[in-house]
């Protein structure tokens, strides 16, 4: 039997096995909000899983994500899985795989960057380290950890 | 020389050992046509823009200097004040405008990173004369330069750097670069100023493991150079804790008879009352000569960054 908290979808695609919490970030990266989609998207927070640890859960009718925009959410949740759904059925799976670089999506933790002023310009970071995840300015040179916390 | 190896310098970081080489040693060159003595045309034609956002005199006049002895010519402004930037003019813009009007830029900005943003954004070489608290790489290459000239060798040369490690500009870069050629350091810094430790990891990467010290008297006598730098009253709770630092690291020849004869000390100027007057009569001093170098290495980057030999 699926373990479906939700509606089933015809056609679209379910984010699973995002980190508890991590649900409205991972919409937020996505640029989704109730205004730019055309079907219903819903959120499950703190589900537990098959391996009995919790999760969040994310499914957006009629829409496939692509690989660029399904990267980014390894920058929050580096075990998130895609499932596009077609016909009721998962017609492909994939896992996030983190960019080299990171553009936009993160602000530079240094106040004196730059990008944090009124520059028309996108901030570009390295990823130095994986786990914990730790991005290097582009810019300014500044190492962070905590992305979280710098979503834009 | 054709095309340089690299088309920016904005952050020694950027740069290889070989690369930094090829720097000193086009700088060695430099030296007659910096002092006067030989004339050179190389650069006739050509324009250098000056964008300082953020006054610094020394800087901007060794830079101006270099481009006119190289037979270039210089434009643009010491202080935003007064120019569109005063009226919100951001820098991408003054960037797209003024590449057209130069041949080469160099930037003085209080935000870090802004060279690299300028770097990115135009199609001319450009030179970071400083960004914040972040990098001023020519200022690197002339302490490294100076240092090769009066000791030969950085390779097993006894680097002492005394002062404010934190947020000094200048030391950062310098430590980074003394790794890479395998000089030996010694940090002396007041508890609250000492060297971040992201500074102490690259140092750390690149093979040297620094040593730290609290005494002034023992890091010196094994010195080859003492590279002092200012501590700023600021960076201080209250003007009792300053004083007791600033006092503690007052450079005189009295500390510097402790050391070598050939100990050599080092300044990125201007000084306030880190060296004592009494010093600059001795052997020890060579923060004028490091000042003067300022020239030849500009030449060199300039000159360079436009492919262009004297
Ligand atoms: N038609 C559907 N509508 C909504 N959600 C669906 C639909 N089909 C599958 N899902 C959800 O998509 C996710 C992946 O489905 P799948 O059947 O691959 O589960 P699984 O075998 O547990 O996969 P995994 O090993 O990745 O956890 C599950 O959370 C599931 O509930
Ligand atoms: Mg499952
Ligand atoms: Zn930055």
């Amino acid at each position: 039997m699926k373990e479906l908290k939700v509606q089933p979808i015809r056609n679209g695609t379910v984010i699973d096995h995002i980190e508890p919490g991590a649900a409205l970030s991972v919409l937020k990266i996505l640029g989704v909000n109730g205004e730019n989609v055309k079907g219903t998207v819903s959120v499950a927070m703190h589900v537990r899983s098959k391996k009995d640890e919790w999760k969040d859960i994310v499914k957006i009718e009629d829409r496939e994500l692509y690989s660029n925009e399904v990267n980014r959410i390894a920058l929050i949740s580096p075990h998130a899985t895609i499932n596009i759904i077609r016909d009721y059925n998962v017609a492909e799976k994939k896992s996030v795989k983190l960019p080299e670089v990171v553009r936009g999506i993160v602000r530079c933790a240094n106040p004196n960057c730059v990008t944090n002023s009124n520059e028309p310009v996108e901030t570009s970071f390295l990823v130095v380290r994986e786990r914990p995840l730790t991005l290097k300015c582009h810019f300014c040179d500044r190492v962070q950890s905590n992305v979280e916390k710098y979503i834009i | 020389m054709g095309k340089p190896s690299f088309s920016d310098f904005v952050s020694i970081r950027d740069l290889t050992k070989k690369q930094m080489s090829e720097v000193l040693e086009r700088a060695e060159g430099m030296i007659p046509y910096a002092s006067g003595e030989k004339r050179t045309r190389a650069l006739e034609g050509r324009i250098l823009g000056t964008l300082f956002y953020e006054p610094s005199t020394r800087t901007r006049l060794s830079f101006e200097s270099a481009m006119l002895r190289l037979g270039g010519a210089v434009m643009g402004f010491s202080t935003p004040m007064g120019t569109s930037i005063e009226k919100g003019e951001n820098l991408s813009d003054t960037i797209r405008v003024t590449e057209s009007y130069a041949d080469i830029l160099v930037i003085r900005h209080p935000l870090e990173g802004a060279a690299r943003l300028a770097a990115d954004m135009s199609s001319k070489p450009v030179v970071n004369a400083g960004d914040g608290a972040g990098q001023h790489p020519t200022q690197t290459i002339l302490d490294l330069f100076t240092m090769l000239q009066a000791k030969e060798t950085l390779e097993g040369l006894n680097v002492v750097i005394l002062g404010d490690l934190k947020f000094g500009r200048t030391v950062h870069s310098l430590s980074e670069a003394l790794a890479l050629f395998g000089a030996n350091l010694t940090f002396v810094a007041p508890p609250s100023l000492e060297m971040p430790r992201e500074v102490i990891a690259d140092i750390e990467s690149k093979g040297v493991k620094p040593h730290y010290s609290s005494s002034l008297g023992d890091a010196v006598r094994e010195a080859d150079i003492l590279y002092v730098t200012r501590i700023q009253k600021e960076r201080f709770a209250d003007a009792a804790e300053y004083a007791k630092v600033a006092g503690t690291y007052r450079i005189d020849s009295r500390l510097l008879s402790q050391g070598k004869s050939t100990l050599s000390v080092m300044h990125p100027l201007p000084r306030i009352s880190e060296i004592s007057p009494d010093v600059d009569s001795t052997p020890h001093s060579l923060y004028f000569r490091q000042a003067a170098n300022g020239i030849p290495v500009r030449m060199a980057i300039l000159s360079m960054l436009l492919g262009v030999d004297p």
